[in-house]
């Protein structure tokens, strides 16, 4: 049986999801009450999902990890949120939305689902403007645009350097008043710690208190996992302190697939690494791109002073600069997709020529725009970036170039699932960052806010009605049910033994050297060789956790056990993502093999042996079985990405 | 670096908590508050003690969870900065640092420096949001918005809700919070429908939970890491006025 069928309706590509919806199961008003729906998650995409599954009367019990919604990491968001509005009049439209997207994630994600999000994306604007979002307006009243990330067209609508948060707080508003009315229920200050499968089907989770330390169970009709990304595994990334694996890696183990692993996000412009006590990188917005020139020194000598501190940026003259983006992309320039210009980054510091005192780091400079438009007009537009960097780093970019290195940032890879949002395990739906669905091998900017919004507002309130149809007869389920007392042992289970290991090594230490792995090995280019030697490091780590962790066994909050938790899991994630980017021999996108590149070092794609989803099953923690599923492209003509000419 | 800090340990909420004094050393200055408090975390855990629990998330001064009581002043009483953006530079060398949690009676303290702030969540419950339900809105460009007033709009809904008002305020107010919030919404034509039903609820609550009121000293815009203005809580003011005296006609 091939059990990857996603599930995509016939007809054309613009008609599916209209007659999708047609077609659709639909629950009454009056049954709708008497079924529970779990949304784990409540970022972008599950407060989303929770708010408006509890207008249409769903019983909803929603979670998070911190002490409110309105803080997930989806509040860090700076860059924007695309649509396919067209209110700039250059050309944009649903299908060049569409088109955009999956050439940017390098051919590796499925039609028909990145069409629904084109087509979605509209109508997200539409609400946010209704719930009182700010976006950036025109002095004619109208919304304002940016281009953003290399688009061609202006598309990306934006709060300030605050999008993020403006669409969070706009979701927020809306589950607050679910919440109000008694449709939502709020656990703050819980993670999920299992998934309960009752007959096959998703029934509940089991959570743990954050506060008292206690475990719960909780039961629903059907269960939404909507908690971010993984980026964490590498330590440091530009995600929240809490963003962690854990949810999804426990589904996967309860049999839901674990869809292109490897397809990591390495941005392109974060502020570098200054040292080991390093807790998390921060992003510069991709918008300085636009009028930042990105090089290093032409020659090694300079660089090497400048490592040294015995020379400043601004004493090199212009003939002695590489602007090697410039000079390798002279179509697009410094404005070349995010994957490219990680990589070309990397390449220059590997060859010698980074700057910083670590030499791992490139310039971003803003002494050609200053010259250009004014100083005024630099300022007005990135004036909240440069103070930021200013409060960091201490330097002053309107005299100094910014200094910048890539970092993880995203993680395309994901729970699979259909075009319902389902997972492989029936009543166990995904949305967000968590789900692998509609990104391919790179996600473009402004693109994650998109997909969560579309997923949590109109695309699960549909889809879930069509599996809750046939459970209108099913009553509540008792947490009672001996699969509850199970997971909830298994939960006990494992923080007992993280408590009873009593070494001497902190989660933080243990996790640094995981990240150094991944980054090392697993990061912005990989080779068979040292994949194979990060598979084994990462086995060596994971019995080197379990046999020197520290955890204080304290009762009540615990922030060393949660770490630790999470770091157990990505220990174990890290593998299969090492075990996915071997297999992968091709380069697409985020995916950089380097035996796998043209002669002038630019990826190869192998469409003939990798149009495929890689999504693996569990079996046990060494051998995940690898299931296919077979990428179409019907409305598209497959393209090698070129951004020379 | 090196820096002596007296820190308020409290095992819980019925607990009876104080200071307890710990030397860190090596700190670099590019290092942030936060971190410096992770290396001594750190050495706290190796040998066998219970670290010192504060509230973190995204380390950028957006997400409002960090907030710490430094030297006597939310956040550490630099502008326009949150406890995570703060970095070590700005203080002495050799220094003393006291670090309390927020102190306010509707933020009990949960465990050492963290407090339960859903007092806030609770008060944007009552009415903080505009109702409409999922679909059905017209085209976001249907109504037009003065670029003026959404910019303000922008400004007042910059608000991370991390509570420094509520702290540095001797009545424990949350004028600003609500202020703000109430503002964001009145400066946009989708919101101002609501505002009068929006300001009796947002209000009620707020005395409800023990928030105090305000007595116009203003330290809450001067802690204020997003620098919302006072201006907020004029506005609405005038909007609660305005929907007590509609609601005697
Ligand atoms: C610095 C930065 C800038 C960005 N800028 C942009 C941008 O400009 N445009 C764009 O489109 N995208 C951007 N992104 C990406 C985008 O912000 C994220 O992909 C998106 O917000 C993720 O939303 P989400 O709802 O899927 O998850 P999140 O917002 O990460 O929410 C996860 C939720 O799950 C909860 N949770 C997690 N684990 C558990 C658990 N085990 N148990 C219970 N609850 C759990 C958390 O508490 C939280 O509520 C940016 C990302 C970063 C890091
Ligand atoms: S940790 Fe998010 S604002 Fe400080």
């Amino acid at each position: 049986m091939n059990k990857l069928n996603a599930n995509i309706p016939d007809g054309p590509l613009s008609e599916k999801w209209t007659r999708y919806k047609s077609e659709q199961r639909l629950v009454n008003p009056s049954n709708k009450r008497k079924l529970d729906i779990i949304v784990v998650g409540t970022g972008l995409a599950g407060a989303s999902a929770a708010a408006s599954l509890g207008e249409m009367g769903f019983n909803v019990k929603a979670f998070c990890i911190q002490d409110s919604p309105r803080r997930a990491h989806s509040i860090a968001a700076q860059g924007g949120i695309n649509a396919a509005k067209n209110y700039q009049n250059d050309g944009d439209s649903v299908m060049r939305l569409f088109k955009d997207t999956i050439k940017g994630g390098d051919y590796r994600a499925r039609e028909a689902n990145v069409y629904r999000l084109a087509e979605l994306s509209n109508n997200i604007i539409d609400q946010c403007v209704a719930q009182g979002v700010p976006f950036a307006r025109e002095y004619s009243g109208m919304l304002a645009n940016r281009s953003f990330g290399g688009a061609q067209v202006s598309r990306t609508f934006y709060a300030k350097g605050q999008t993020g948060q403006q669409l969070l707080l706009g979701a927020y508003g809306a589950l607050s008043k679910e919440i109000n009315k008694g449709t939502v229920k709020m656990f703050t200050r819980r993670e999920m710690m299992e998934l309960v499968v009752v007959d096959g089907r998703a029934r509940g989770i089991i959570t743990r208190n954050l506060v008292t330390g206690k475990l719960e169970r909780h039961s629903a009709h059907a269960v939404i996992i909507a908690t971010g990304g993984y980026g964490n595994v590498f330590f440091l990334s530009t995600n929240a302190m809490s963003s962690n694996g854990s949810a999804i890696w426990q589904c996967y183990k309860k049999g839901a697939f674990f869809a292109n692993p490897c397809f990591t996000q390495i941005h392109p412009t974060c502020i570098p690494v200054h040292g080991d006590y390093q807790s998390k990188l921060t992003l510069m917005s991709e918008s300085l791109r636009n009028d930042g020139r990105i090089w290093v020194p032409k020659d090694e000598k300079t660089a090497e002073l400048l490592r040294q501190g015995k020379i400043k940026a601004s004493e090199i003259p212009e003939n002695e600069r590489d602007y090697y983006l410039e000079r390798r992309y002279p179509a697009f320039g410094n404005l070349v997709p995010r994957d490219v210009a990680s990589r070309a980054a990397k390449e220059r510091c590997d060859a010698g020529f980074g700057v910083n005192n670590t030499g791992r780091a490139v310039f971003l400079d803003f002494k050609e725009a200053i010259e250009r438009l004014g100083k005024d007009a630099v300022e007005s537009r990135y004036g909240n970036l440069f103070e930021m960097y200013e409060r960091i780093v201490d330097q002053n970019p309107y005299d100094t170039p910014m200094m910048i290195y890539p970092a993880v940032h995203y993680t395309m890879g994901g729970l699979w699932v259909d075009y319902e949002l389902q997972t492989t395990i029936k009543g166990l739906f995904a949305a967000g960052e968590a789900n692998f669905s509609d990104h391919g091998a790179n996600r473009l900017g402004a693109s994650a806010l998109m997909q969560g919004l579309a997923d949590g507002y109109f695309v699960l309130p549909y889809t879930i009605q069509n599996y809750l149809a046939d459970q209108i007869a099913v009553s509540h389920i008792s947490t009672d049910l001996q699969e509850f007392a199970d997971a909830e042992t298994k939960a006990q289970r494992r923080i007992n033994m993280i408590l009873d290991v009593k070494g001497e090594e902190t989660a933080d230490s243990i996790h640094k050297k995981l990240g150094h792995i991944m980054w090392e090995k697993v990061g912005m280019s990989r080779d068979e060789k040292g994949l194979k030697e990060a598979v084994a490091e990462l086995d060596d780590l994971r019995r080197f956790f379990w046999q020197n962790i520290k955890v204080p066994d304290v009762d009540g909050v615990n922030p060393e056990l949660e770490k630790a938790l999470r770091v157990a899991d990505f220990l174990e994630m890290g593998k299969l993502i090492a075990t996915d980017a071997l297999m992968r021999e091709e380069s697409c996108g985020g995916h950089f093999r380097t035996e796998h590149q043209t002669s002038d070092g630019e990826a190869m794609r192998d469409d003939e042996n990798f149009r495929f989803v890689a999504a693996y099953e569990y079996n046990n923690e060494d051998e995940p079985r690898l299931h296919k599923e077979e990428l179409f492209f019907e409305s598209i003509e497959l393209k090698n990405r070129n951004y020379k000419s | 670096m090196n820096f002596t800090l007296k820190i308020w340990r409290q095992h819980n909420a019925d607990s009876k908590g104080g200071f307890e004094t710990y030397k860190v050393e090596d700190i670099p200055p590019e290092a942030s508050f936060l971190e410096m408090l992770d290396i001594l975390n750190e050495g706290i855990v190796r040998k066998g003690g219970d670290p010192v629990a504060f509230e973190h998330d995204c380390r950028e001064g957006i997400c409002g969870c960090c907030g710490l009581y430094i030297n006597g002043h939310p956040h550490g009483g630099f502008k326009g900065t949150t406890t995570c953006q703060l970095c070590m530079r700005k203080f002495k060398n050799g220094e003393t640092i006291v670090v309390e949690p927020w102190r306010a009676k509707p933020f009990p303290v949960i465990k050492d420096l963290m407090v339960d702030r859903s007092a806030l969540d609770k008060i944007i419950q009552a009415g903080g949001y505009v109702s409409c339900h999922t679909g059905g809105v017209p085209d976001a460009n249907a109504v037009l918005v003065s670029k003026h007033d959404a910019d303000l709009a922008m400004d007042a809904a910059s608000c991370i809700g991390c509570g420094a008002c509520v702290a540095a305020c001797k009545n424990a107010s949350a004028m600003l919070f609500v202020g703000a919030k109430i503002s964001q919404l009145e400066l946009l034509p989708q919101g101002r429908i609501e505002t009068e039903e929006r300001v009796k609820k947002m209000v009620a609550k707020m005395d409800e939970l023990g928030f105090g009121n305000c007595s116009d000293t203003r330290a809450c815009q001067a802690v204020c890491p997003k620098k919302i203005k006072v201006t907020n809580i004029a506005r609405m003011n005038r909007n609660y006025l305005w929907a007590k005296l509609k609601g005697k006609h």
